[in-house]
């Protein structure tokens, strides 16, 4: 064991820099075992501080492992590889060192052991996810890139707001846990909450995911809610207020999804709908729910870039985007559909995939806790992931009816990347305990039990026959639906063309007023000091001698008065 | 390959899909007899629990779904047509 411990996110991130430079084999072989060796380093960082050094008076700790910063790491770096695959092919020579700098920036927070590094590892996350989605290059994706950096920009502000406070009342740059006592942590749990997709500004992530690149949505979708979900793990356990947040993006994500004709925006909001479940297990607090958070996050960063893996395979053999152009596409694409269906599967919980083993213990804390409309809630929400992302998303894009588009598969490097995620899916579900050896706490729970198979079976298998009985209702149209992103294109907007008009008119009639006193101004020194006016004449000497007389004169008087 | 209609394309094979799942959903409300549930509320015991709530639930889901939409929803080029 050397006493030097390289930070595996700055690796990642200085080897991104060196990606574009590279081609052919070389670029290819890189991009694959860079973050795989990354992995490897993030499983070198001891327990406790690694990196130690003074910042400002402040004693900052970039680099600090315990399990719970592993977990994530580990899923980061395993994510940036298996998309690092899949996006082999991309033509763009910005988007995977972009995304490289994204995976190693939300690395770095995963694990960072106080504020100050938190936060600048906060911003170059959002400086690589705004060039992964700039780097799509077309009119669409660079707007909702300013949209996107627009609101992530506002989320940095209030976050440093509340650190800088923090630090300025404790006097302690320590990344821990908080309580909600001050302003500064009030700041620090809204700047989070803005990552995580909470509401009332979680419309940004429906906006800006689905306008990146095939292969870009797969590396968006999986850091930076995530690492949200992190920091609030460990800064914010047992806040109530989480639960109750949580519990509304869960049935926001299904209502919107329900309603969303474009793929990739249906698996969008079911990102707001899974970060939701993770949240409330947050809110709850107790260590079985912290743990249903942490294995959620890790399991859903795998099955969700499967399925946006399957959705951007589908994109990029045939150009379309919206449910109600596509459709029958297992006649051609079989592999791509039996990859998504999986990842639909585990997004739902079914047994033998990863969800089911990860998302049921955030509702066994439920039980445990006696929360029993929280129970309730998070039942029928996990039947509404099967509606709207399980059996929906596969549904409309590979059934349903016959678009007639026969695509072929995707390249080969697509194709693996799928197969090994669908892998990795059912891998877990099936056996857990790898997964459950990661976790912060002693895991003291036994998914697969009879009576919870069978429930769950039953209601996963009584959604489905929801979907298809209800199927006229949610028949695609070509139609979205208004959402919090309204407000900034199109509320805002109007007002200020709104409140331009009468601004117009008094800049026009000061504007006028001034010139008019201006010349009115002018036009009286040109009278005054003007050619021919009196100050400017020359005055005669004659002038002079009568003045002097009327002075001698006037001397004369007053000697005799 | 596209000579041969796929299997799943032939109305007799979807039919046979349906029966088949209406049987297994048959059957996981029957194994309820079998299998001792442990529940840890008392709605929980109510026999074919997560069945029905499961029906229930999604279908209050898309009533609420629809219902917003009535409001919400708007032609796809509203914010300006799209570059694709």
């Amino acid at each position: 064991m050397t006493d030097i411990v390289l930070h595996p996110g700055l690796v990642l991130i200085c080897g991104a820099l060196v990606v574009p430079w590279l081609r052919g084999t070389l670029r290819a072989v890189s991009i694959v075992a860079l973050p795989l060796a990354v992995l490897a380093l993030v499983w070198q960082v001891p327990d406790g501080p690694a990196w130690q050094t003074r910042f400002l008076d402040y004693t900052v700790t970039p680099l600090q492992g315990d399990k719970l910063s592993r977990l994530f790491a580990t899923i980061f770096a395993l994510m940036a590889a298996g998309g690092g695959l899949f996006a082999l092919g991309q033509k763009s020579r910005v988007e995977v060192p972009a995304a490289f700098v994204y995976a190693g920036s939300a690395i770095g927070v995963a694990l960072a052991g106080d504020l100050i590094t938190v936060f600048a590892f906060w911003e170059l996350m959002a400086v690589g996810s705004t060039l992964v989605l700039w780097s799509n290059g077309s009119e669409d994706s660079y707007r909702a890139a300013r949209r996107y950096l627009m609101i992530h920009l506002l989320g940095g502000v209030l976050l440093f707001a509340g650190v800088t406070g923090h630090i300025v009342q404790t006097g302690d740059v320590a990344f821990t846990r908080m309580a909600l006592d001050s302003p500064a942590h009030w700041l620090i749990l809204i700047g989070f909450l803005v990552n995580a997709g909470a509401p009332p500004l979680s419309a940004w992530l429906p906006d800006a995911y689905p306008e990146a690149s095939w292969s870009g949505t797969v590396f968006l979708s999986a850091f930076t809610t995530k690492t949200a979900v992190y920091v609030l793990i460990r800064g914010f356990p047992g806040t109530e207020l989480l639960l109750w947040v949580g519990l509304f993006m869960v049935f926001y994500g299904i209502v919107y999804a329900l309603l969303e004709n474009d793929m990739r925006r249906i698996l969008a909001y079911s990102i707001v709908n899974q970060v939701g479940f993770m949240i409330a297990g947050i809110g709850i607090g107790t260590e079985m729910a912290l743990n249903g958070a942490a294995a959620h996050a890790f399991t859903h960063i795998i099955y969700k870039a499967l399925l946006l893996m399957s959705a951007g395979s589908v994109l990029m053999m045939t150009g379309r985007r919206k449910c109600s152009e596509l459709g029958g596409l297992f006649h051609t694409m079989p592999l791509t559909t039996i990859c998504g269906t999986i990842g639909a599967l585990a997004i739902s919980s079914f047994p033998l995939t990863s969800g089911f083993v990860s998302k049921s213990m955030v509702s066994q804390a439920a039980a445990d806790g006696h929360l029993q409309t929280v129970w309730l809630l998070l039942t029928a929400a996990s039947a509404g992931v099967f509606l709207h992302a399980g059996i929906k998303f596969p549904w409309f894009v590979f059934f349903q009816k016959d678009s007639g588009l026969r695509p072929a598969e995707p390249p080969a490097s697509m194709r693996w990347a799928m197969v090994a995620f669908a892998f990795l899916c059912i891998a877990l579900g099936v056996w857990a305990d790898p997964l459950y050896a990661l976790l912060p706490y002693a895991v003291k729970y036994q998914p697969y039990t009879w009576a919870h198979v069978l429930t769950q079976l039953q209601l996963l298998l009584f959604s489905g026959l929801a979907f298809f009985v209800m199927l006229p209702y949610l028949k695609r149209t070509l139609t979205i639906t208004l959402d919090a992103d309204w407000l900034w294109r199109k509320l805002a907007p109007s007002l200020i063309a709104g409140a331009q008009r009468p601004l117009d008119s008094v800049k026009a009639w000061l504007g006028a007023s001034l010139h008019r006193f201006g010349s009115d101004l002018i036009a009286m020194a040109v009278r005054r000091y003007g050619e021919d006016s009196r100050l400017a004449r020359t005055w005669p000497t004659r002038t002079m001698a009568m003045w002097v007389l009327v002075l001698l004169l006037g001397y004369l008087v007053l000697y005799y008065v | 390959m596209d000579d041969k209609p796929h299997w799943l394309d032939q109305p007799r094979n979807v039919k046979r899909l349906w029966h088949g799942f209406l049987v297994v959903l048959a059957l996981t409300v029957a194994a309820e007899a079998l299998v001792p549930l442990h529940p840890h509320f008392e709605i929980e015991s109510v026999f074919g629990f997560s069945a029905w709530f499961g029906f229930l639930g999604c279908a209050a889901m898309i009533v609420v779904a629809k219902t917003l939409a009535l409001v919400l929803k708007r032609p796809d080029s509203y914010y300006g047509k799209r570059d694709d």
